[in-house]
């Protein structure tokens, strides 16, 4: 598309067959020389601006793929853990980490997925007044919690007023605070795109709200959720901090979620990143190789879904 | 329209989680390139599993000895997180671990700011004493990157002046006086310390309190009293030296040996003296013990101007309840353990940057991990 | 809208469903003010005892008697840093917005979207461990050109701190990763714009570029603010990245203006710390500079919220 095209057509009479020009059209424009390099300038810095943009995109994924990418080639990476390897040594998987990451990714989801779509369903379908208005703040307030303040709050909660251990589901608890936000800010962006026309026709047909918004506001809304949800749980995948303090490393494998640890991604980037013997730099770059696959896997199914699922209305 | 959206969310749901079990019925904790040495005797062998947290100087050689034990106890799991001195001993008077690593023995008073005192804080969570084994003696190298000097000789006064920032080129007189014959570059010194609090910055600036006093007077404790550029972990400052022309740092032998740093020898009056497992010996067999009977604490003679003594290291320990509450726990620590101050084992640990124990106090930690229950 | 209730069927299901929408609101509230209860509770005592000036001073000494810390320098830090991340992230972002809706071709904008949507898929682990150790090493040869020419400027005076590890590395890591977040939003604030403004520019002969001064950035501002805001807000409580890349600063090290300086956020304070809180006086004084953080991106979130809704108001 260039600007001569736009203006043509924003034009009633452009389609006559005797415009000479797409200038011509009302007579008032005289375009200067100034007018027109600046015209080109601003697109020619727009074009830039999405060049460098791309810089770091390509930089980082290089980076990344070339440090960590011929890890992911290797069949044990993603049948082993690390159980018994040292950083002296080449060879375990990531098995462990993987299988970590996405059950506290799963259990995050469904605790905030329910608590963040409810909370937009009353702030969308229900809440009228001062309440909804609170409720509102604190979601504003929840979304600028830092992950560390978070997680200083669940280990005072779990471990110092509780006297639990550290287990995974404590940092899934962390987690859910932050994933919920993200899932009320989405949803409640979703049900706002439902036409009203559709709460409308199903009042009139005498269906009590909550059939409404069950099988009509929500089903209409669908994929945009889960779009919202899969990129919620993107976010918090990759979340190291509430981890640091409340998410030991273990090399082993670990799938239980109440009690001993749970290795993840981000901590097994963590407990090696400093180090500079090879075999442990390979697999810290592998590792994070992995943890972003992971997450544009995620991102993708995401983006399907919003796409081939839309509503048709 | 609902049946369809409970289906689709069903199915997402679905293939998530047979993902999800997919991936952990496929998945193998067994690395051992041959089937484990089965020849372990079984009472020597528990099984079950072991947190333990604390000292990142401990790292390499914790790891080695985790390694080597499962690899002879295929049914026992060891974790050990290197988080720091400190957070160890905290998680070890919360109760969340089995044991903890630290760079300094628990501490009989009470620091300042703060009612408790760590040794009884812990035998209060232990239910009985919390006794401190030293397991592995790590040296601190003071580790540089010169382009051009191989040889650095040091002094504590020189070295002291260095992390205070007293003294700021390389080619300072002070330096070059004890280093004759070294080109010395007229570069800045670029300091780096530990950010996080360490019971490595711990002993180095004992021993700048100790051997330099005169020009090292805040008093030696977990964080950094000096000048310079901070890094997390051992790791960390190694790391940034390697890629600093003209940076210099502490950090333990092993660090600084895989990070191929220039260590400085350390000349405590007696003549400078190379950074080995011997002149660490030397020093180690010098320290006198504290401690009641079991809790074995060793004081460090940083002045000393032993002849051929690597004057700067720490001893790094781990932190155990005499009598765990639940003893099959006991078992597996004191089955660990056993391993890990095995003379053969403490012999490879000084191939990676460790030096063991002198045998007058390994044999004292032996008897202390048969008394365990 | 305000009578919607239908009588009749469904009553009972009416006030299940929607007292569980209701109690989910009041958990959200209350998950806040627990927090909230926990910052302060924890954040006053040691204020109390804190014999420093809490907004003032440089000095962190948590340890012993008496208390003294302050949040001079993290402050400084934490805005600075965010300040470079905005100046570079803020044109950036809407430039390339500009692009995507208003430039690229039809086959290239979907793309391009999702590809700097892809900048958000990468872990803040990640980018710190990019930052320190591939892009950091790069900011050397700027950081020698701006000492060398602009050194007198405090801003841009020279310190002994590596180039991978300064302030301005942090800043521009920080960049990168709200980039996508300002763009997402001023895309759709952009895409947005009524294309009867647009026609109108357009019909009155005005060039892309003019009509788009005078119809779409008018029309996006609100939502450029609102973005920026939500972007600050990231950039000020980003913890892991910072707290890699970043070179923290000795105890007493001397005050400096300068971009090329070290020091710790609020963030990356407490996180290189959070292991080795060990006493209740040493974790309130650290919780209370968790406070301020909290504090800061609070009022920033705010503020994108009522550009928000004032923008709202306007286009309704």
């Amino acid at each position: 598309m260039t600007t001569i095209d736009l203006a043509s057509d924003a034009r009633p009479n452009a389609g006559r067959p005797d415009a000479p020009g797409p200038n011509l059209g009302l007579g008032l424009e005289h375009r200067s020389r100034g007018r027109a390099v600046r015209n080109q300038l601003a697109r020619i810095v727009m074009w830039t601006a999405f060049a460098i943009a791309m810089v770091p995109l390509a930089w980082i994924l290089w980076s990344v793929i070339s440090k960590g990418g011929a890890m992911l080639l290797d069949s044990h990476w993603w049948t082993n853990s690390q159980r018994g390897i040292t950083n002296r040594v080449v060879g375990g998987g990531a098995v462990h980490a993987i299988q970590g990451t996405l059950m506290q990714g799963l259990v995050t989801a469904v605790i905030a997925v329910p608590i963040g779509v409810m909370t937009a369903i009353y702030l969308v379908e229900y809440g009228r007044g001062r309440l909804a208005t609170a409720v509102s703040f604190m979601v504003d307030i929840l979304t600028g919690i830092p992950s560390i303040v978070a997680a200083l709050f669940i280990y005072a909660l779990w471990v110092t007023t509780f006297g639990f251990q550290r287990v995974a589901f404590a940092v899934v608890l962390a987690l859910v605070l932050l994933m919920i936000p993200v899932v009320v800010r989405s949803t409640e962006e979703m049900l706002k795109l439902v036409p009203n026309e559709l709460r409308e026709g199903a009042f009139a047909l005498g269906v009590p709200r909550w059939k409404t918004v069950v099988r009509v506001v929500l089903p209409t809304a669908f994929s945009g959720i889960i779009t919202g949800v899969l990129l919620g749980l993107a976010r918090v995948m990759g979340e190291t901090a509430p981890l640091l303090i409340l998410g030991p490393y273990t090399k082993n494998i670990a799938t239980n979620l109440f009690g001993g640890l749970m290795p993840t991604l981000p901590t097994m980037i963590n407990q090696d990143r400093t180090e500079v013997l090879q075999p442990a730099v390979d697999r810290v770059w592998g590792a994070a190789a992995t943890l972003i696959l992971l997450i544009l896997i995620l991102n993708l199914a995401g983006r399907l879904i919003a796409h081939f699922g839309r509503p048709k209305t | 329209m609902k049946t369809q959206s409970r289906q689709r969310f069903a199915s997402i749901t679905g293939v998530a989680l047979v993902g999800v079990l997919a991936l952990s019925a496929c998945g193998s904790d067994n690395n051992a390139a041959a089937p484990g040495n089965g020849a372990a005797n079984a009472a020597d062998c528990p099984t079950g599993t072991l947190n333990g947290e604390g000292s990142s100087a401990q790292k390499n050689a914790i790891e080695q000895a985790i390694s080597d034990f499962q690899a002879t106890c295929s049914g026992a799991t060891i974790n050990y997180n290197p988080t720091g001195s400190g957070a160890g001993i905290k998680q070890f008077i919360a109760g969340q671990v089995n044991f903890a690593g630290s760079d300094s023995a628990l501490k009989d008073v009470a620091k300042a700011g703060s009612p408790s005192i760590e040794q009884a804080d812990a035998d209060k969570t232990c239910g009985s004493p919390a006794w401190n084994l030293p397991m592995v003696t790590g040296p601190i190298a003071v580790a540089y990157n010169v382009k051009g000097v191989d040889k650095l000789i040091m002094t504590p006064s020189v070295t002291a002046k260095i992390f205070n920032g007293v003294i700021t080129t390389w080619n300072d007189p002070a330096i070059a006086a004890i280093n004759p014959g070294a080109t010395l570059p007229a570069e800045a010194i670029k300091v780096f310390f530990r950010s996080d609090e360490s019971g490595t910055t711990e002993n180095f600036t004992k021993y700048l309190h100790a051997a330099a006093a005169a020009d090292w007077a805040a008093d030696p404790a977990k964080k950094w009293s000096g000048k310079g550029e901070g890094k997390e972990k051992s790791a960390g400052v190694a790391n940034a030296v390697k890629s600093t022309e003209g940076g210099i740092t502490y950090a333990e032998w092993s660090y600084a040996k895989d990070n191929k740093l220039g260590i400085a020898q350390i000349d405590n009056g007696a003549g400078p003296v190379e950074l080995t497992g011997e002149a660490v010996g030397k020093a180690v067999a010098v320290a006198t013990q504290s401690g009641t009977g079991n809790n074995i604490k060793l004081q460090l003679d940083y002045a000393t101007k032993e002849a051929g003594a690597y004057p700067i290291l720490l001893v790094t320990y781990e932190i155990v309840c005499s009598k765990a509450k639940d003893p099959a726990k006991a078992t597996l620590v004191k089955a660990f353990l056993k391993s890990f101050a095995a003379a053969d084992e403490q012999a490879k640990l000084q191939a990676i940057g460790y030096a063991p124990l002198p045998s007058a106090v390994q044999t004292k930690v032996a008897s202390a991990i048969e008394a365990l229950s | 809208m305000t009578d919607r209730v239908p009588a009749g069927t469904g009553r009972l299901g009416d006030r299940i469903f929607g007292g569980t929408a209701k109690g989910a609101g009041l958990l959200v509230i209350a998950i806040v003010t627990l927090i909230a209860g926990f910052l302060v509770s924890q954040a006053l005592p040691a204020l109390a005892k804190d014999k420093a000036n809490f907004l003032t001073s440089t000095q962190w000494n948590v340890d012993g008697t008496p208390l003294q810390f302050g949040i001079a320098n993290l402050l400084w830090v934490t805005v600075l840093s965010s300040v470079i991340a905005m100046l570079i992230a803020v044109p950036f972002g809407v430039g390339v917005a500009l692009f995507i809706t208003q430039y690229a071709p039809a086959w290239l904008s979907r793309t391009a979207a999702t590809l700097v949507d892809l900048l958000a898929a990468v872990p803040s682990i990640v980018y710190g461990l990019w930052g320190l150790q591939v892009f950091g090493p790069h900011m050397s040869g700027i950081q020698d050109f701006l000492v060398t020419y602009l050194g007198w400027f405090p801003l841009f005076s020279r310190s002994g701190i590596g180039a991978a590890s300064t302030i301005l590395t942090v800043g521009v890591v920080l960049s990168i990763m709200v980039l996508p977040i300002i763009t997402a939003l001023s895309r759709e604030v952009f895409a947005q714009t009524p294309v009867a403004n647009k026609d109108a520019a357009l019909a009155l002969g005005a060039t892309r570029w003019e009509m788009i001064r005078t119809a779409v950035l008018p029309f996006g501002k609100p939502g450029v603010i609102s973005a920026s805001m939500l972007g600050l807000g990231r950039a000020l409580g980003e913890t892991v990245a910072v707290m890699i890349i970043l070179s923290a600063l000795a105890d007493g090290t001397a005050w400096s203006w300068s971009v090329f300086h070290g020091g710790e956020t609020f963030a990356s304070k407490i996180a290189n710390n959070a292991a080795e809180f060990d006493s209740p006086q040493k974790a309130g004084a650290f919780l209370a500079a968790g406070l301020v953080l909290f504090l800061l991106t609070f009022v920033v979130n705010s503020i994108a919220r009522i550009v928000i809704n004032r923008s709202k108001a306007f286009s309704e």
